[in-house]
């Protein structure tokens, strides 16, 4: 019995692989041309509105009057505070968990509990610091009580990265140490630290620089919207450049859309240089490692 | 009198996960030696030396029965401080591993973690190790160099002056040359046999031509069991296994 | 080793001291995770009861109009979590055809070279805040529509959900190029020895083994985009409703709690507890497509 294999005829396939090709160009065009129509529509609508006075002067009524300073010092305050508090906890965490923890349950559910908190959507976090930090610590709408909760949202993605850093330290080197005879903390600090130090370091940076980004938390905290001073301490009261953005956005007047590209593009600006910092210590780092 | 026994070893086993690794060893390494542990890949002899300075105690999963007496005290026992045994017994592994750090710091590491904090005492130590390991000539004008820049053969030497810095009585090498150059292996070579008048040596090699040029005593290991153990001229010439017999005429390996 | 002098074994003493009480710093620095976990439980929950002991659970979860803030209150959350669902689904349709096929692109087609420019670009798209999105959304891609669809008011879900998309392209196209580039080449050699051309390699055999890899992706970018607060605050509106036109404006679980966030309910009243009500609801349904996402990753993964 003689069947005829049907068969698609290979000019089809051509086409057909053509045509797939193309799709997914087509998509890597969308997602390349929507961000280039993203950053040219913020520069273009916020220029104009950049200057000196943009950036030393407080919101007003007046969008000519109007700038972020507060915001800007507010964002510096609880990113500096953050990070303070955020980088030895989480670089302590990845150390017991890479060096110290052993291989046991609660281990198991620590590792598996920091991979959860990794997926918990960013006004979560807001609203455990609104509970938590504003009411029960009675801490109030403050700088601190800001960063406390930026804190524990960036401490997961902190810890992996860490962990990493660690885990990229060769086996070798540990048992060198120990074969001295060298204690568990002195072979951390003599020889893990040090190597992992520059990955733990770009890691931290790269999480600040998406705190200073988010607005979620801080708005469900309460930071205030319409702030006309400087702080001066953790206990004061604070908005953060997402905010003012945000509040900008929101306002009627087509005015304040200019202020709010403008807003946009200091944050852009600031962001710019700190993944830049980050990405200058990864790099200058790689080349000594082996 | 067990003067001139320096590592008694009795009874030990050691499992690896349900893996019996080694099998009642019984064995007594002399001083002022070069003992060559010899052996088909997966007999057991890395985690035969490994378990006189007990690095096997960093592998999760492992466990060990038996004793070892060095200078009459058992390092298995419960007061043993190992951070003190290590510092007793030094060891240098299949591939050199100095620290990513500068020649001197490598060197000074063992000391500093031990407590010397004096900075003259440090470059005394330092020096006088080099000095012992055959590689000062080679870097003493560059002790702030990162240990990485070195050759294979001379970062072998500076893991050997690492470990002599700390004053140990033992010296343990895995198949030290392994990774080494002909030249570079012959350096170390010699360096060993210098060594000895101070040190008691043990060597763990793959290369029965090493063993017989380098050792005083030989040790055979089979699948995890002691096979033959005495001077290295009467187990090449006289051996009294035929698997050890089968083992150096090249009949397996 | 045990008979050493008295300075050593001074010495050996206070090291003990320091090294046990370093590792319980770093043991609390970890455990600092678990006490998050248990404080958002906490927070959540304990607010939540304080709600539900006005607020009926079953109509909490089953009535159809959301209107605590006018008389008459009603809280039924249903249309704050259709508003989430809806501008989900328009996200991923946006993020799961384009990211697949930036990643088969990155993964199958480029060069190396080419690669190596545009994996970096994919990558700002990840970093740039999601108020700048909400920006674009409301200035650009509103008006931008409003042209094709007159009809369309201001806020609206699409603008928002299509925006949304383009945000979570990168996670997609990272994690599966990620999973793709670990299937091994031998399997793509196979294939081509057999004569099969470069799309039916990807399409049939590298993606089907990299699928779990691929699939998680996806539950991990419908995660993000349920939990996605600026976007929506700023571009999808405030009108909770029930609604299968992305034209209209809705409101989502986050965009409600901005909103309640940024008003004057009084601290205690019951509308300030729907931020926990919702809060907790906003909660639950990440932590159960997350844990789908693992339990899919882990029952497909195979290790090569």
């Amino acid at each position: 019995m003689v069947t005829k294999p049907s068969r698609k005829r290979d000019t089809s396939r051509k086409i057909e692989g053509g045509m797939f090709y193309a799709l997914c160009l087509v998509g890597i065009l969308i997602s390349l041309v929507s961000l280039a129509t993203l950053l040219f529509d913020a520069f273009q609508d916020g220029l104009p509105w950049l200057d000196v006075q943009f950036l030393t002067s407080f919101p007003s009524r007046f969008p000519g009057q109007a700038g972020i300073l507060a915001a800007l010092f507010g964002s510096i305050w609880v990113v500096g505070l953050t990070a303070i508090l955020s980088f030895p906890i989480g670089v302590g965490a990845a150390l017991y968990l890479e060096e110290y923890a052993p291989q046991n349950w609660l281990t198991s559910f620590i590792r598996l509990n920091i991979a959860n908190l990794a997926g918990v959507p960013s006004i979560v976090y807001g609203i455990l610091g609104l509970g938590l930090f504003v009411e029960a610590l009675a801490l109030g709408r403050s700088i601190l009580a800001g960063a406390l909760t930026m804190t524990l949202l960036i401490l997961p993605v902190i810890i992996i990265t860490s962990q990493e850093a660690i885990r990229s330290v060769p086996r070798a080197y540990r048992e060198g140490a120990y074969a001295l005879g060298a204690t568990r903390w002195q072979v951390t600090r003599g020889i893990v630290l040090p190597q992992a130090f520059p990955g733990m370091l770009t890691g931290t940076i790269l999480s600040l620089s998406r705190a200073i980004g988010e607005a979620a938390p801080m708005i469900a905290i309460a930071a205030l919207v319409y702030v006309r001073f400087v702080p001066t301490g953790p206990l004061d009261r604070f908005t953060v450049m997402p905010i003012q953005i945000f509040n900008w956005v929101n306002l009627p007047q087509s005015e304040f859309r200019g202020l709010a590209a403008a807003g946009i593009i200091v944050l852009l600006v600031v962001l710019l240089g700190m993944n830049s910092i980050a990405i200058f210590i990864r790099n200058r780092y790689q080349k000594r490692a082996r | 009198m067990v003067n001139d026994i320096k590592i008694d070893v009795r009874g030990l086993n050691v499992w690896f996960g349900g893996n019996h690794v080694l099998k009642n060893i019984e064995i007594g390494i002399k001083p002022n030696a070069v003992t060559a542990v010899m052996g088909p890949s997966g007999c057991g002899k890395t985690t035969f030396i490994r378990a006189i300075n007990k690095l096997n105690d960093l592998i999760e999963g492992s466990r060990t029965t038996g004793e070892i007496y060095i200078d009459g005290e058992n390092i298995y026992s419960k007061e043993t401080d190992i951070f003190e045994l290590r510092r007793r017994v030094g060891m240098v592994f299949q591939k050199p591993n100095p620290f990513p750090k500068s020649i001197f710091d490598n060197v000074a590491f063992g000391p500093r973690i031990h407590g010397v904090e004096s900075e003259e005492e440090l470059q005394e130590i330092v020096e006088r190790s080099l000095k012992e390991a055959a590689l000062w000539d080679e870097v003493s004008e560059r002790l702030k160099d990162s240990a990485l820049d070195l050759s294979g053969g001379q970062q072998q030497r500076l893991v050997i002056a690492r470990a002599l810095a700390v004053n140990p009585e033992i010296i343990l090498l895995d198949e030290p040359c392994s990774a080494l150059d002909p030249a570079a292996t012959a350096k170390i070579e010699a360096l060993m046999r210098k060594l000895v008048e101070k040190y008691t040596v043990v060597i763990v090699t793959h290369n029965m031509q090493q063993a017989a040029r380098v050792s005083d005593f030989t040790v055979f290991l089979y699948l995890g069991e002691l096979v033959e153990y005495g001077t290295t001229k009467r187990v090449f010439e006289n051996p009294k296994s035929k698997l050890t017999e089968k083992y150096i005429t090249g009949e397996f390996g | 080793m045990n008979t050493s002098n008295s300075a050593t074994k001074a010495r050996r003493q206070t090291q003990r001291t320091r090294e046990y009480i370093i590792e319980k710093l770093l043991f609390a620095s970890a455990i600092v995770s678990v006490f998050t976990t248990l404080a958002i439980l906490g927070v959540l929950l304990f607010e939540a009861i304080g709600f539900f002991g006005q607020v009926s659970i079953v109509e909490f979860f089953t009535a159809t109009q959301w209107t605590p803030l006018f008389a008459p209150q009603h809280f039924g959350v249903l249309p704050l979590v259709w508003g989430t669902i809806l501008v989900t689904i328009i996200a991923l349709a946006v993020a799961v055809p384009i990211g697949l096929g930036s990643a088969i692109f990155l993964s199958e087609y480029a060069p190396d070279r080419l690669r190596r420019v545009v994996k970096p670009l994919l990558e700002i798209l990840a970093g740039v805040p999601t108020v700048v999105y909400g920006y674009f959304a409301l200035t650009f891609v509103t008006p931008l529509l409003q042209n094709f669809f007159p009809q369309m008011i201001v806020f609206n879900a699409l603008s928002a959900g299509l925006v949304m998309g383009v945000m979570i392209i990168p996670m997609v196209s990272s994690l599966s190029e990620d999973a793709m580039l670990a299937v091994p080449q031998s399997f793509r050699e196979g294939a081509y020895a057999l004569g099969a051309r470069k799309h039916e390699v990807a399409l049939k055999i590298v993606v089907p083994s990299a699928l779990s890899g691929i699939v998680a992706s996806f539950i991990l970018a419908i995660s993000r985009a349920i939990g996605e607060t600026m976007i929506v605050s700023i571009a999808a509106g405030s009108t909770p409703k029930l609604t299968l036109n992305p034209l209209e404006s809705i409101q989502t679980m986050t965009g409600y709690i901005t909103q309640i966030s940024l008003g004057e309910a009084p601290f205690g009243s019951l509308e300030y507890k729907t931020i926990f009500s919702v809060g907790v609801t906003l909660f639950l349904m990440t932590l159960v497509v997350n844990l789908i996402g693992q339990w899919v990753a882990k029952r497909y993964w195979r290790r090569y």
